[in-house]
């Protein structure tokens, strides 16, 4: 496993100021994998989601990718987020932060930006490089708004959409960029038990095209049917890992969860 | 509909005010003949204008909230008249064709001075459009746009003075040069959150007037440069009237190149770039657009347009000097983009009309003009952050068919 | 060697007229985050209200003890007013707005309350009265130090003193402290957040006023455009000293003063100006934390 993974974490440490929120953390994404990443709020995970896309720069540690495609090995430490981006890593963010004042397909189409390169001559004069490239960029944006089920409210503000359609309109967003590791920061948090259903089937629809997804979830049900493995995480360390019949019986992560409305007995 | 509760309030906020003004407004002292002059005409002249203002006031933000609970039920946006005009391509196009015909019989319908008077009008459009790029769309606020200003001004004069080059060959060097100079301090600021930006925008305007106005043997000081030669057309003499007919036709021209250009511009991948930087730049780089090199490109392309009217102001008064770039003419231009509505260019055309054209033909206000520009700039943001016309999304075509839904209002 | 000492003092001097607009900024920067702008200009307003009601003073014959006191308090109380009121109108409604749109209406109202000014009384530059006289004691050290410096240097030290015991001690200084830590928490724990930032535009106002004062005594004039510089110069102190830090405004405002004066004196009085506008500049591209700020890592 370890010689094939995508995504290779070890000994990564964020501090602030005094609070340690990620304590030596080890991980690993293999490809085609769905790894979901559990633990109670302020665990960090979050946190460790911030220091992979280059948002925060780690305080120590190291974050490899391998490239599926290519097989080319990148350190991604220090490396701006546009630059992490392009390399094939995208996320969804917990607190959505969708461009609220353009449409659902211009906020896809903002996801092309990095696979798109036309600038201000191409912009001026609208050659036919351009132009071609701009009706990729639609029809491109349009056909993941169709796989997540959002095409009819292509021109609708992305504000007006529900807290549903919200969160796979930022999954969409992340989809156009086209990334081969997908980070999915509470994809299901204050959907109703339809919707949940629905992302289960895009998930997996997702997974089927060939991406890997790393997965931060509460809704344990949705975690335990859809990962290969699990990672548990508390107060910025690792705490478990394995497969998700090993993580139901694991002592400390039922410790770790204890008092927690949704421990993973409800699963 | 105002109810007595409301028009206590407005009272105790009027006595408010004549408390707040009373030295300011009501004492004048002269210190050299040591008198004191009581304006108790003042204090009325408050007390009256803040209770009609606060009552007025009062009254717009009720009628905002109702029409807000009105559209939440019919979550359709009703889109002001001036709007739906722009939508419907007929209407729209048939007015630019009349707009147009009007602006280039202008010269011969009225006096010189009015065409002198709207090519002023126009610069400032053409300015605002600059800006517009930069502020409206981008959202980097730049207090500093007068700087860039200055240096095509200051390029033309100068390149004339020592080399003797022409207009045209300056126009474009000039706003190169401006170009080149927002690159330089664009890199190492647009790294900065946004009020810091403007800080330093604002002191690197200051810095380049004070430079201007110090280093006598590089700029001439503050008596500036005069005799600088008006634009030349084909080596063809021309009367000082001729010659301001000419320099009305030429802003005509850079202004429908202008529009053309930053119209292109909005409606394309670095426009939609820019407007999704203005929004969230977090999510922005999440999304893979470099920040930094977006930014620049934003910031340079506003000092390039104005670098050019400077070359053209310098040309057009053939005089220029340090004081005609003080940070009250970046208000003066943030003043136009922010009434006429952010990333809306007809919005800024019509903006750059009223703030220009109003006090120069109302004398009497052109006293009260900075006082309004001040006004106008706090007012705009909390009634109407918009814009007298705000900004529309357009919709697009996928798979070669149009979309059903229509145009939505960008509010 | 006394024109060096001569400098130091004249930087000393500078450096805490800066200090008291500085606070200004980074109160209401720790507060609401937003750059208040018009503080400047509040600044003025002190100047001015001060002028105003000591030259009436002194033309119906008031005691230059009286004429102090009296033209201190209004300035400050006024002054105060006006930074409760430009809050409540340009920033409090903008309160939840885009981040742009405070910052453009703060702008807006420093040009509203300059042309204010100008309009209301006089474009001209006009001479202050003198209120602070030339002690006897000071005359043997008089080519180093003035009066007036000494006058500015030891109210500056005292104000210093009793705001850091209002902030350290005090209901509302902890309320402020609170506030700057964490606004939503402050709520929770039941702080009235309104309160608390009008409290801040009024302490920084009242800061201001009393420089305002201090500074029109020791250079004999005012107009209505002195808040524009001084602004960017208190605004370029507090973001040396790292935004945000009581005791870092204090700091950046000495360090800009006896940068100013030194590089005034030696190098050339023509470019006073640049010398703070470039340090601004720098700062920011270099050190934008300041010096005794904490470079914070936005929550994501
Ligand atoms: N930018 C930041 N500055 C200071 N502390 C932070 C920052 N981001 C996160 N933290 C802290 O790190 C810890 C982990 O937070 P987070 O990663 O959001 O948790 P989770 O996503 O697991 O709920 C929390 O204590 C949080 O307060
Ligand atoms: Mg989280």
């Amino acid at each position: 496993m370890m010689n094939k993974s995508i995504l290779e974490v070890s000994g990564l440490t964020m501090d602030f100021g005094g609070i340690r929120a990620l304590d030596r953390l080890d991980l690993d994404v293999g490809p085609k994998e769905i790894v979901a990443l559990i633990g109670p709020n302020g665990a960090g995970k979050t946190t460790f989601f911030n220091c992979l896309t280059g948002i925060y720069l780690p305080s120590a540690g190291d974050i490899r990718l391998v490239s599926p495609q290519t097989g080319k090995q990148s350190r991604l430490n220090g490396l701006k987020p546009n630059k992490i981006t392009k390399k094939g890593v995208a996320r969804t963010f917990q607190n959505i932060r969708l461009f609220s004042q353009m449409t659902v397909l211009e906020n896809v189409m903002i996801g092309r930006h990095c696979r798109t390169s036309s600038l201000i001559l191409g912009a001026i004069l609208r050659t036919r490089r351009t132009r071609k490239e701009e009706q990729e960029t639609i029809d491109k944006s349009y056909d993941i708004l169709e796989k997540v089920g959002l095409s009819e409210q292509a021109n609708e503000f992305a504000s007006n959409l529900s807290y549903g359609a919200q969160r796979r309109l930022e999954i969409a967003r992340a989809l156009a960029t086209e990334p081969f590791l997908l980070l999915l920061d509470e994809p299901a948090a204050g959907m109703n038990p339809q919707e949940t259903a629905d992302l289960v089937t895009l998930i997996l629809q997702i997974r089927d095209e060939g991406h890997a997804i790393l997965l931060i979830e509460h809704d344990m049900k949705l975690v335990m049917s859809l990962s290969d493995r699990i990672f548990v995480m508390d107060y910025g360390k690792k705490i478990a890992q394995g497969a998700p019949a090993e993580i139901r019986v694991n002592r400390a992560v039922i410790k770790a969860y204890l008092g927690e409305d949704e421990g993973p007995d409800n699963a | 509909m105002i109810t007595v509760k409301e028009v206590k309030r407005s009272l105790l906020v009027s006595l408010w005010f004549v408390f707040l003004t009373f030295p300011l407004m009501v004492i004048k002292v002269n210190p050299y003949e040591r008198t004191v002059s009581w304006r108790w005409r003042n204090m009325v002249y408050v007390a009256i204008g803040t209770f009609v203002i606060t009552l007025l006031a009062k009254a717009w933000f009720a009628r905002k909230e109702k029409r807000m609970a009105r559209q939440q039920d019919s979550c359709h946006l009703r889109l002001p008249i001036i709007q739906r005009i722009l939508q419907k391509p007929g209407y729209r196009n048939s007015l630019a064709v009349f707009l147009l015909g009007a602006a280039l019989a202008f010269p011969h319908l009225f006096s010189t001075y009015q065409a002198n008077i709207m090519t002023t009008a126009l610069m400032y459009i053409v300015l605002g459009l600059g800006l517009n790029i930069v502020v409206g769309v981008a959202g980097l606020l730049d207090l500093g746009y007068v700087a860039f200003y200055a240096v095509g001004a200051y390029s033309y004069a100068l390149l004339n003075l020592h080399f003797d080059l022409g207009f045209w060959t300056v126009l474009p060097i000039g706003g190169l040069l401006a170009a080149l100079f927002g690159v330089l301090l664009g890199f190492p600021v647009l790294r900065l959150r946004g009020d810091y930006l403007a800080i330093v925008t604002l002191g690197f305007g200051e810095i380049i007037r004070l430079i201007l106005e110090n280093w006598n043997a590089f700029s001439k000081g503050p008596s500036g440069i005069s005799n600088i030669p008006r634009p030349g057309f084909f080596g063809l003499e021309m009367s000082l009237d001729q010659a301001m007919i000419y320099m009305y036709y030429l802003m005509i021209g850079l202004l429908l190149v202008t529009i053309f250009v930053v119209n292109r511009l909005q409606d394309s991948r670095l426009g939609r770039a820019w407007l999704a930087l203005r929004e969230d730049e977090i999510a922005c780089q999440a999304m893979g657009i470099d920040k930094t090199r977006t930014k620049l490109i934003a910031f340079s392309l506003g000092a390039f347009w104005a670098g050019l009217i400077g070359v053209i102001f310098a040309a057009k008064t053939t005089f220029v000097n340090p004081a005609s770039f003080t940070f009250m003419e970046s208000a003066i231009i943030l003043s136009i983009v922010v009434l006429g509505g952010m990333g809306s260019i007809v919005g800024v055309i019509l903006g750059a009309l009223i703030l220009v054209l109003l006090p120069e033909y109302l004398r009497a206000l052109s006293e009260y003009r900075m006082l309004a520009f001040g006004a106008i700039l706090v007012a705009m943001m909390i009634f109407k952050p918009e814009g007298l016309i705000a900004n529309v999304r357009r919709s697009y075509c996928y798979h070669g068919k149009k979309s059903n839904t229509a145009l939505k209002n960008d509010e | 060697m006394d024109y060096f000492i001569e400098l130091f003092c004249s930087g000393l001097t500078r450096g805490s007229i800066y200090a008291l607009i500085a606070l200004g900024y980074t109160m209401v920067y720790g507060i609401i985050g937003l750059i208040n702008f018009a503080h400047g200009e509040i600044y003025m307003i002190g100047a001015f209200t001060s002028f105003i009601v000591a030259t009436v003073l002194s033309i119906y014959g008031f005691p230059l003890a009286a004429i102090v006191v009296v033209a201190g308090v209004a300035a400050a109380i006024w002054s105060s007013a006006y930074g409760y009121t430009v809050e409540k109108i340009a920033y409090k409604p903008l309160r939840h707005a885009p981040r742009l749109a405070p910052l453009i209406s703060a702008i807006g109202m420093s040009i509203l309350l300059q042309n204010y000014v100008l309009l209301a009384q006089t474009s001209d530059f006009l001479p202050f009265p003198e209120l602070i006289p030339e002690f006897s004691f000071v005359e043997p050290i008089a080519h180093i130090i003035g009066s007036s410096d000494i006058v500015i240097l030891l109210t500056t030290t005292v104000v210093m003193l009793a705001l850091t015991f209002l902030i350290k001690f005090t209901r509302i200084g902890k309320a402020m402290r609170a506030t700057a830590q964490d606004r939503t928490m402050a709520l929770l724990v039941g702080i009235n957040v309104d309160r608390v930032i009008s409290a801040t535009f009024i302490i920084g106002s009242a800061l201001a006023a009393i420089g305002g004062l201090l500074i029109a005594s020791h250079i004999g004039q005012i107009n209505f455009a002195i808040g524009f510089i001084a602004g960017i110069k208190a605004f370029t102190a507090a973001v040396l000293g790292g935004i945000g830090s009581i005791p870092g405004a204090v700091l950046g405002s000495l360090i800009l003063g006896l940068t100013e004066s030194f590089a005034t004196g030696y190098i050339s009085s023509d470019y006073e100006d640049v010398f703070a506008f470039s340090l601004l500049v720098l700062i920011l591209i270099f050190k934008p934390s300041g010096l005794l700020g904490k470079a914070e890592t936005k929550k994501v």
